[in-house]
Order: C-alpha cells, then sequence, then structure tokens
C-alpha cells in the first residue's frame, strides 16, 4: 500500500506549485495558452486528485474514485485536440507531474532505498497511466474532428442545383468511392422529389478518374433516378476519360451522354418542350428575316 | 380477404397501394388488374406506390410482371411517385425494372399515358371513321 497518496494530500501547496512551475517550462505554447489558463487548468486537476474518495489507491487507475480525474483529462484532451495541440504537447501536461512526484517521494522516503522505490514506482506508473489516457482521448478527441469535417465534406461536394424548372444538376467534384455515391445518390433522388424534375444532369467534369466502379456507381445512380421517373444525362466527359470508358468495356449505351453541361441542358429542355431564342430586340426579327431570306 | 381498389377512370385503370403491400396482396392485385383490364378494356394502369416505403425482390418483381402482363392485354402501365430509398433499395438488389414505365407524380403519368394511349386512340377513330366512310 502506497503512502504516496496521502502524501500528496498533506504538501498539496507544495505539489501544486511545483508541478505548475515544471508545466511552465515544459508546455512552450504561449500563443494557445496563458500562464494563467495554464495554472488554473492544473489547479483544477490536482482539486481532483486531492479529493478523491477514502480507500482510493493510486495503483488501481481503474477504479471508481478516478472517474472525475478521467472525464477531467478526457475534456482537456480534446479541448487540446481542437486547439491544434500536438499530441506530445498535450501528453506533457500530464507528465511533468512525474518529476515533482518523484521529487515529493525523494523529500518523505530518501532515508530508506527500498520505501523510495516502491514510492518512485508507484508514482512512475500512475503519471504513464494518466498520460496514455490522455493521449487516447486526444486522439479520440482528433478522430472526432476528422469524422466532421469528412461529414462536412460529404455535404459540400454533392451539391444539387436547379437549373430550370424541372431540370436539376448535379456537378461532381472528387472521386467518387461507394460512400460519396451514396450521398450523391440520395441527394439526387431527395431534390428530385422536393423540385419535381424530370430531367436531371450529372456534370462529371470535375472526376479526376472514372473506373468500373464509379462508372458501376454511376449507373445505379442514373437507374435509380429512372425507377422514380425522371431522366438522367451524363455530361463533362472528357477525352481522357471517353477512351477510358471504351477501353475498360463500360456499356454506357442506355445512358444520354454529353460532352458539355450546355449540351445536355439544352438537350433537357427540348424534351420538356421548351425552345431556346436569342431574344427579340426592337426590330431584331424583322431585321433577321431578310437576312435569312 | 384484404384488396387494393382500382379505379376506374375512362379508358385507364387508376392503381393506389396505401397499405405495405405483403406477397399475396401483390398476387391478388396482379389477378385482379388483369381481370379489370380485359372487363373494361383499359388502354392505360398507373399504379401509384407513392405510400409504399417497403419494396422488397418480389414486389419488385411483381410489379414488372403486372406492367408485362398489362401489355399483352395491350394496356400501357406506368408506375408514379417511387420514394427514393425505394429506388435505392431496388437498384441495390439488382432490378432495375427495365420494362417498366415511371413517372415523378400521379400528374406527369396521366400526362404520359394521355399521350402514349390517345395516339392510340386516335387511331383507333381514324380506322373508326375510314370504315364508316
Amino acid at each position: 500500500m502506497s503512502k504516496l497518496l496521502s502524501a500528496i494530500q498533506q504538501n498539496r501547496e507544495w505539489v501544486l506549485q511545483d508541478w505548475v512551475q515544471r508545466l511552465r517550462q515544459a508546455v512552450r505554447r504561449r500563443d494557445l495558452i496563458s500562464d494563467r489558463e495554464l495554472e488554473s487548468e492544473a489547479s483544477e486537476i490536482f482539486s481532483v486528485i486531492d479529493s478523491v474518495p477514502a480507500g482510493t489507491t493510486l495503483e488501481d487507475f481503474g477504479s471508481a474514485g478516478w472517474q472525475p480525474l478521467k472525464e477531467m483529462l478526457a475534456a482537456l484532451s480534446i479541448s487540446r485536440a481542437t486547439a491544434g495541440f500536438t499530441p506530445s504537447e498535450t501528453a506533457i501536461f500530464v507528465l511533468s507531474l512525474k518529476p515533482t512526484l518523484f521529487a515529493l517521494a525523494r523529500q518523505n522516503w530518501s532515508k530508506d532505498a527500498n520505501d523510495l522505490f516502491v514510492e518512485v514506482s508507484v508514482a512512475n506508473d500512475f503519471v504513464d497511466k494518466l498520460a496514455l489516457y490522455t493521449t487516447d482521448s486526444y486522439i479520440h478527441g482528433r478522430d472526432q474532428v476528422i469524422a466532421r469535417q469528412q461529414e462536412e465534406m460529404l455535404e459540400l461536394s454533392t451539391p444539387v442545383v436547379t437549373l430550370w424548372d424541372g431540370i436539376v444538376a448535379l456537378p461532381l467534384i472528387g472521386t467518387l468511392d461507394s460512400a460519396r455515391t451514396q450521398v450523391v445518390m440520395e441527394s439526387l433522388l431527395q431534390a428530385i422529389v422536393q423540385t419535381n424534375s424530370r430531367f436531371a444532369i450529372i456534370d462529371i467534369t470535375g472526376v479526376p478518374t472514372v473506373d468500373t466502379l464509379v462508372a458501376q456507381h454511376l449507373l445505379k445512380t442514373i437507374t435509380a433516378a429512372r425507377l422514380m421517373g425522371a431522366e438522367c444525362i451524363i455530361s463533362g466527359i472528357r477525352p481522357q476519360i471517353a477512351q477510358t470508358i471504351v477501353h475498360l468495356g463500360i456499356n454506357l449505351e442506355d445512358v444520354i451522354t454529353k460532352a458539355k453541361l450546355s449540351d445536355a441542358f439544352r438537350l433537357a429542355l427540348e424534351r420538356s418542350g421548351r425552345k431556346v431564342t436569342r431574344a427579340d430586340k426592337a426590330n431584331g426579327s424583322v431585321a433577321a428575316a431578310p437576312r435569312g431570306v | 380477404m384484404e384488396r387494393i381498389p382500382i379505379l376506374r377512370m375512362g379508358n385507364y385503370l387508376l392503381v393506389t397501394i396505401q397499405v405495405d403491400m405483403h406477397d399475396k396482396l401483390a398476387l391478388t392485385l396482379q389477378d385482379d388488374l388483369t381481370n379489370r383490364i380485359t372487363e373494361v378494356n383499359a388502354k392505360g394502369v398507373l399504379i401509384d406506390i407513392s405510400s409504399l416505403e417497403i419494396v422488397d425482390s418480389f414486389i419488385g418483381r411483381t410489379l414488372a410482371n403486372i406492367a408485362s402482363m398489362a401489355k399483352v392485354l395491350d394496356a400501357e402501365t406506368v408506375v408514379v411517385g417511387m420514394q427514393p430509398a425505394v429506388a435505392i433499395t431496388l437498384v441495390e438488389l439488382g432490378m432495375s425494372l427495365p420494362g417498366i414505365r415511371t413517372a415523378l407524380n400521379v400528374e406527369s403519368g396521366m400526362e404520359y399515358l394521355r399521350e402514349t394511349v390517345t395516339g392510340h386512340e386516335e387511331s383507333d377513330e381514324d380506322d373508326g371513321d375510314s370504315t364508316e366512310d
């Protein structure tokens, strides 16, 4: 049974001061965090260590008594992750408690080498566990940030725009994978229902490569749109992509393809019984007629 | 027994599926519809599945069958109002239902039927006129 915890609680003023001093030397990110904040965070964490329920030991970090400390460390690491600290900068916050505890052990048990060794190794284990937990939480926080960004990118990258009454377009940018196809398909079909569109133009100018998988995804989307009663036109096929498609033996014969978005739009207008003409200026039509004749 | 009502509108039959389709119901619909087509000599069938939220491969196949059967009986079939989720499910099941005409809603479905079926009617009438003449 280690006596270190009670030693910490007895010397709380000294331990906290020593730790804060070491923190100031170790954490060199004045741009992200001020000394004052650092100090208040340290004292909050220290007060949690200080007030663990009786019977909680430093050896047993898994026990319920340490739960408040874990929660606090997790919150701290996640906020560090979002603020832009590196993993080591985050871990050093906890690790700098180690020399403080060693010094405390030395003060109290320097007479007996055996006691000293026991207390030092307990302190070592404890701080290591804290640091590992902090790093885990930090990575978890980072993962959350990445996942959120991915989600945002997915939503941003699949805008469905209405070109005309009853004609929607979906300009695709970036490589199509299964997850994105799902989002693309859903947002396109949803837009078809919402805008009551009979024509959907999928523009793949921004898709860098089209392989069999991408083509299959496209065909799926087109089939689903057709099942709902809308017609799909693919536009923006670049020469290289046309070559690839033919070389790969992908059958796009049942699909209407156009080279440019404008061609696809013109076709959709035609099919919906509309015609684009130049607006007549005052006497434009009269003047144009003789020239035509 | 549970049945899906089939409404008659002139030359067209209108079927609105409002309940979850199970296999038996789909087969009953297939029977009833083919009978009605011959009975009223319908030229077009409009099936509205906008309230249908769950479709399995059997229902998909039955819809395709109904369309083919109607075709044999000289009636155009148009399926309208398929939900996005249903369309995705059918595609994922590998059922692209190539024989079925689809439309966004009842209105555009009716429009399509009128366009295609009126052509027939006019030619029929023309034929009738010419024989009378």
